[in-house]
C-alpha cells in the first residue's frame, strides 16, 4: 500500500488546482468546493493511514528502513545535476585531495518513522480543520480562492514531509510560505492583514536565506542533497564539542536560522502573532499544527548534524527555553483571544526547540503531535467563538459562553487541561517528557538552566490558559455591555488620525466571515430575534455596539471537527508514556511500535554508537559533555533512586501546573480586581509583556527604519547622480538639435521657402487662369485635345493622302 | 439624301487614287465608304459634331443633356451601322454591335436619370440651370 504515498500530495494539489482554476469561472456552490478540498484531504489521509498501517505493521513491515518511491519507479528525474566537485568540508581524517560526485536530484518520496508521523498530523489534523471551514468560511465571497489555497498549502505541507531529498523539503518550505502569506493576506482588503502577510513572507525569507545557505553547504559538503545519503556521510564526521565551529557546526547553524524563521523563533517570532489577520482555520493549519512545526520537522532529520555540533545543540536549546519564557509572559497580558494563543504557540515550539536542543528529538517531535491536536482544538474553538461571538475576539467582551456555547466550551476544556499539562492529557505526556529530559540531558551542558526556564514557562502556560478560559467561558456575561476596551482605542486612534468610525472598525475587527443579513448561521440564532436584522450589519451601521450580540453555538460542521479533536488532546499522549511509568506498563516504552519513541527510534542517531542501547534514544545518548552540574543526576544521587527521581519531576511539573492554574483561579475568578491591582504594582514588567517587550518597535527602528534610510539614500543617489548624469545629456542633446533645429529652420528651409514661393507665385497666375470652373471650357479643351491626338494619329495618312490628292491634281492639270 | 449619294461616291473616288500598299486611313475609307455604310456614317458623324457642339456652347443644362443624348446616339448609330454591315460581309462578331447599343441605351437612361435628379439638386440649391453661372470648382 506505502507504493501509493505518491498520491498524497498530489490529492490536495488536484482539488486546489480544481477550485482555483475553475471555481470562479463556474461558480461552483460552496458545496461542491468544500467537497472538492474536503474529499481531497480525506483521500489523502485515508491513503496516509493505510500507507503507515502497511509500513509499519504490515506483514512483512518494512519500517525500520526508509522506503523511497523512486524504488517503484514512482519517481523522475528533478535535477540532473551532473559532476560535482567536494571540495568543502573535507573532514580532519580524510583525504585533503577534492572528491567528485554525482549530483542528481529527484523527485521522490520517502516514507519512514518520522515522514508518516507528519503525513498522519497534516492529512489528519488538516482534514479536521478542512471540515470546521467549510462552516466558518460559509458565505465568503472568496469561498473557492479560500480551498484553493488551503488545498496549495495542503500540497506544499506534505512535499516538504514527504521530500527524499533537501531541495524537495525547500520546494515544500518555500511552498508553505507562499501560501501562509496568500492566506494570511486572505482578507486583502484590510490594511492590517495585508501588512501581517508581508511581514510573515519578509521575517521568513531571513530564515529561508540560512536555510538555503545550509542547503548549498550540504551539496557542497556531501556532493548530495538525499537524505539517506548525506545522513550516511555524516555519520563518520568527527565531534565538535562547544567552541568548535566545523563545518557540521555551520550547515546545522543555517539550517537552525531557517527552523527559527518558520517556527517563529526568537529573534524572528515577530511574523507569527500578526499571522492571525488570517482566517481562524488558517491559523489552526498553519500557524499552529503544521507549517510552524516545519522547524522542528527540519531539525529532527537532520539531528545527525545537530547532534555532531554541541555547539548549536546548546544554541538550539537556549534559543528554544528563551522563546518559550518570552512568548508565555507576553501571553498573560494579550486581550485577544486569537493573539494569546499565537503566543501559546510560539511557546510551545519553544519548548518543542528545547527538547531538541537537549538530544531528545523523539519528544520534541511528540510534542509536535500532542501540540497539533491540542493547539488546532483551541485555535478553532476560538474560531467557533468568534463565529458565535459575531467576529468578536476581545474577550473582554466575552465571558459566559459556556452557557451558550457548550460543545466549544467542553472540547475547548479538554484543550486547556492538555496544554496546562494535566495528567492524564495528552499535554502532560509531552511537556514532562521534555522537562525531564532537560534536566537529565548529558548532550549539552546547562541542562538544568533549561529545565528551570522551562518549568517556569510552564506555570505561565497555564496561568495564561486559566485566564483565556476564565475570561471567555466562565464569570460575568460582558458581550452585552456597551464597546469598551480596544474599540473604543481603536476609535480614538482613528480619531487621532482623522479616519473616520468605519476605518476604526475594520482596522480594529480581527478576522471575520460576512454573512448575508438575515442568513441562517447557527440554530440559537433564529431565536434571538433582535440580532437577525442588524447580523452582518454590525460592520457597517452600529460600530459602536460591535460585538453587543447574543453568541449562539456553531453548526454542526464546526463542533464536530472540535469533537474529533478534543478526544485526540485527551488521549493522544498515551502514544508516549514515558519511562516513569514503567511500574504500571510494564516496559520503558509500552506499545511497540504504538509507542512514539519506539517509532521513531531509527531515525534518531545516537552519538556514542550502538551499544549505548535504547535509554540513550531517549534522553539523548551516551554523555559526550563530562562535568559540570546535572540536575537530575544530582536528585538521583540524594535519593539514590532513579525512578524516585523521574517521579520528583512528574510531581514538581504537576504542580507547576496546578500553581498556574490556581493562579489563573485566584485572578480571573475568585478575585477579579486583583488583575488591576497587579498590572498597577508591576507596572513597567506588564506595559513590557502587554506590548510585546517592543520587539517590533524595536525592529520597525533598528531594521525597517534603516532600510528606508538606506532606500532613500540609495535614491538619493539614483535621483541625484545618476539621473544628473542622464539629464545632463539629455540637456546636452537637447542644445545640440536647437542648434541643428535652427539651422535646419532658417538656412534650409528659408532656401527652399524662397525657390518654392518664386516658382509658385511665376506659375499661379497662369495656371489659375486655365481654371475657369465652367464645365464647357474643360470640354472644349478635351475636344480640341481629342482632335489633335487624332490628328496626330493619323498624320502620316493624312499627308500620304492629301500628297495623293494634289498629285493627282496637278496630273489632272497638266 | 440625294445630295448625299451623289457626294460621298465623290469623294470615295477622290482617296481611291491611293496605291498600294493603302494606308491605314484608306483601309479605313475603304470599308467606311461601301455604299450600304456611308450614309449612316455620316449622319453618325452629323449628329455626334451637333451633339459636341451643343455641349460646348449651350448654357442651358437641360439642353447640353440632351446634346449628351445625341452624342451617344451617334455612337449607336455607327454601332448598328457596322453591324449590319459586318453581318453582310459574314462576321460572326456581326451581333456584337447591336449588343452595345442596347447597353449605351441602358446607360444612357441611367445617366438621364442621375443627371436629371442632379439638375433639380442644382436648382433647389442655386436656383438656377445656366452652367455660366454654377462655377463651384472656381476658386
Amino acid at each position: 500500500m506505502y507504493k501509493y504515498i505518491w498520491l498524497v500530495p498530489l490529492l490536495p494539489l488536484i482539488g486546489a488546482a480544481i477550485n482555483g482554476l475553475f471555481g470562479r469561472k463556474f461558480r461552483f456552490s460552496e458545496n461542491l468546493i468544500g467537497g472538492i478540498a474536503v474529499g481531497s484531504v480525506a483521500l489523502a489521509f485515508l491513503i496516509s493511514v493505510a500507507a503507515v498501517y502497511s509500513y509499519g505493521f504490515g506483514n512483512p513491515a518494512h519500517w525500520p528502513t526508509p522506503y523511497l518511491t523512486s524504488q517503484d519507479g514512482f519517481s523522475f528525474d528533478w535535477i540532473p545535476g551532473g559532476a560535482v566537485r567536494i571540495n568543502q568540508g573535507i573532514h580532519e581524517a580524510g583525504a585533503e585531495t577534492p572528491r567528485y560526485a554525482l549530483l542528481d536530484v529527484e523527485w521522490s518520496y520517502q516514507l519512514d518513522p518520522l515522514s508518516s508521523i507528519f503525513m498522519l498530523i497534516v492529512t489528519g489534523v488538516g482534514l479536521c480543520i478542512f471540515v470546521f471551514a467549510t462552516g466558518y468560511m460559509h458565505g465568503e465571497a472568496g469561498f473557492y480562492r479560500f480551498f484553493a489555497y488551503m488545498g496549495l498549502f495542503m500540497f506544499a505541507m506534505l512535499v516538504l514531509v514527504m521530500g527524499s531529498n533537501f531541495l524537495m523539503m525547500f520546494v515544500g518550505w518555500e511552498g508553505v510560505g507562499l501560501c501562509s502569506y496568500l492566506l494570511i493576506g486572505y482578507y486583502f482588503d484590510r490594511q492590517e492583514a495585508a501588512n501581517a502577510s508581508r511581514k510573515a513572507f519578509i521575517t521568513n525569507r531571513v530564515g529561508d536565506f540560512g536555510f538555503a545557505l545550509a542547503i548549498f553547504g550540504i551539496i557542497a559538503t556531501f556532493g548530495t542533497a538525499q537524505y539517506t545519503q548525506v545522513f550516511e556521510h555524516a555519520k563518520t564526521f568527527p565531534m565538535e564539542t562547544i567552541g568548535h565551529w566545523g563545518v557540521l557546526s555551520w550547515i546545522a547553524l543555517g539550517l537552525f536560522i531557517g527552523a527559527c524563521g518558520k517556527s517563529a523563533q526568537l529573534p524572528l517570532h515577530v511574523w507569527l502573532p500578526d499571522a492571525m489577520a488570517g482566517p481562524t482555520p488558517v491559523s489552526a493549519l498553519i500557524h499552529a499544527a503544521t507549517m510552524v512545526t516545519a522547524g522542528l520537522y527540519m531539525v529532527t532529520r537532520t539531528n545527525v548534524i545537530f547532534q555532531h555540533s554541541q555547539t548549536m545543540l546548546l544554541v538550539v536549546a537556549l534559543v528554544g527555553a528563551a522563546t518559550a519564557i518570552f512568548a508565555a509572559t507576553i501571553g498573560i497580558t494579550q486581550n485577544d483571544i486569537k493573539k494569546v494563543l499565537a503566543y501559546s504557540t510560539v511557546s510551545q515550539l519553544g519548548f518543542m526547540f528545547m527538547a531538541c536542543g537537549v538530544g531528545a528529538f523523539v519528544i520534541g517531535i511528540f510534542h509536535v503531535m500532542t501540540h497539533a491536536f491540542f493547539k488546532a482544538l483551541m485555535f478553532l474553538g476560538a474560531g467557533s467563538v468568534i463565529h458565535g461571538m459575531h467576529h468578536e475576539q476581545d474577550m473582554r467582551r466575552m465571558g459566559g459562553l459556556r452557557k451558550y456555547m457548550p460543545y466549544t466550551y467542553w472540547t475547548f476544556f479538554a484543550g486547556w487541561l492538555a496544554i496546562c499539562g494535566i495528567i492524564p492529557f495528552s499535554g502532560f505526556w509531552s511537556k514532562d517528557e521534555i522537562l525531564w529530559s532537560a534536566a537529565s540531558t548529558s548532550q549539552i551542558p546547562y541542562g538544568w538552566v533549561i529545565w528551570l526556564v522551562g518549568t517556569i514557562a510552564a506555570i505561565c502556560t497555564a496561568f495564561y490558559m486559566t485566564r483565556l478560559m476564565a475570561m471567555t467561558f466562565w464569570g460575568q456575561e460582558r458581550f452585552l455591555e456597551g464597546a469598551g476596551g480596544e474599540a473604543d482605542e481603536a476609535h480614538a486612534s482613528a480619531y487621532d488620525k482623522g479616519l473616520t468610525q468605519h476605518d476604526a472598525v475594520l482596522a480594529s475587527a480581527g478576522d471575520r466571515p460576512r454573512h448575508e443579513p438575515g442568513e441562517h448561521v447557527g440554530p440559537v440564532h433564529e431565536t434571538v430575534a433582535h440580532h437577525v436584522g442588524t447580523h452582518g450589519h454590525d460592520l457597517e451601521h452600529n460600530g459602536h455596539r460591535h460585538g453587543a450580540h447574543v453568541p449562539h453555538e456553531s453548526p454542526r460542521s464546526m463542533w464536530v471537527p472540535l469533537a474529533v479533536l478534543a478526544v485526540l488532546a485527551t488521549l493522544g499522549g498515551f502514544l508516549g508514556v514515558g519511562p516513569a511509568f514503567r511500574l504500571f506498563t510494564g516496559a520503558e516504552h509500552p506499545g511497540g511500535r504504538m509507542n512514539i519513541v519506539n517509532w521513531l527510534e531509527p531515525v534518531i542517531w545516537r552519538p556514542g554508537g550502538e551499544a549505548a542501547g535504547e535509554h540513550a534514544a531517549e534522553h539523548g545518548s551516551a554523555p559526550v559533555t563530562e562535568g559540570g552540574f546535572n540536575l537530575a543526576h544530582a536528585v538521583e544521587h540524594s535519593t539514590g533512586n532513579e525512578l524516585l527521581t523521574e517521579w520528583i519531576f512528574i510531581a514538581i511539573s504537576l504542580v507547576a501546573a496546578g500553581i498556574g492554574m490556581l493562579l489563573g483561579f485566584l485572578f480571573y475568578v475568585w478575585r477579579p480586581a486583583l488583575p488591576g491591582i497587579w498590572a498597577q504594582r508591576l507596572g513597567p514588567l506588564y506595559r513590557a509583556s502587554y506590548n510585546k517587550y517592543w520587539v517590533d518597535e524595536f525592529y520597525g527602528w533598528a531594521i525597517t527604519r534603516r532600510t528606508m534610510d538606506a532606500a532613500r539614500a540609495v535614491f538619493s543617489f539614483d535621483s541625484k547622480i545618476v539621473d544628473g548624469i542622464v539629464n545632463g545629456l539629455a540637456a546636452l542633446s537637447r542644445l545640440a538639435s536647437r542648434i541643428v533645429g535652427g539651422f535646419d529652420k532658417y538656412f534650409v528651409d528659408g532656401l527652399v521657402n524662397t525657390i518654392a514661393a518664386f516658382i509658385a507665385r511665376l506659375m499661379s497666375p497662369l495656371l489659375r487662369a486655365a481654371q475657369t470652373g465652367f464645365t464647357q471650357n474643360y470640354a472644349l479643351v478635351m475636344i480640341v485635345g481629342l482632335m489633335i491626338a487624332v490628328v496626330a494619329f493619323f498624320a502620316r495618312d493624312i499627308a500620304h493622302d492629301i500628297a495623293q490628292t494634289l498629285r493627282g491634281i496637278f496630273a489632272a492639270i497638266l | 439624301m440625294n445630295m448625299l449619294n451623289s457626294f460621298i461616291p465623290a469623294l470615295a473616288f477622290l482617296f481611291q487614287q491611293a496605291d498600294a500598299p493603302q494606308s491605314r486611313g484608306a483601309l479605313m475609307w475603304q470599308s467606311a465608304s461601301h455604299p450600304d455604310l456611308s450614309k449612316f456614317l455620316v449622319i453618325g458623324a452629323l449628329l455626334f459634331i451637333i451633339g459636341v457642339a451643343g455641349v460646348l456652347t449651350r448654357r442651358n443644362i437641360i439642353v447640353i443633356f440632351m446634346s449628351i443624348e445625341l452624342i451617344l446616339n451617334a455612337a449607336n448609330l455607327n454601332f448598328i451601322a457596322f453591324s449590319r454591315y459586318l453581318q453582310s460581309t459574314g462576321s460572326v462578331n456581326a451581333l456584337a454591335g447591336q449588343l452595345f447599343a442596347v447597353f449605351v441605351i441602358v446607360v444612357a437612361a441611367a445617366e438621364a436619370a442621375i443627371g436629371l435628379g442632379i439638375v433639380i439638386a442644382l436648382y433647389r440649391n442655386k436656383e438656377t440651370i445656366w452652367v455660366d453661372e454654377i462655377d463651384l470648382l472656381k476658386w
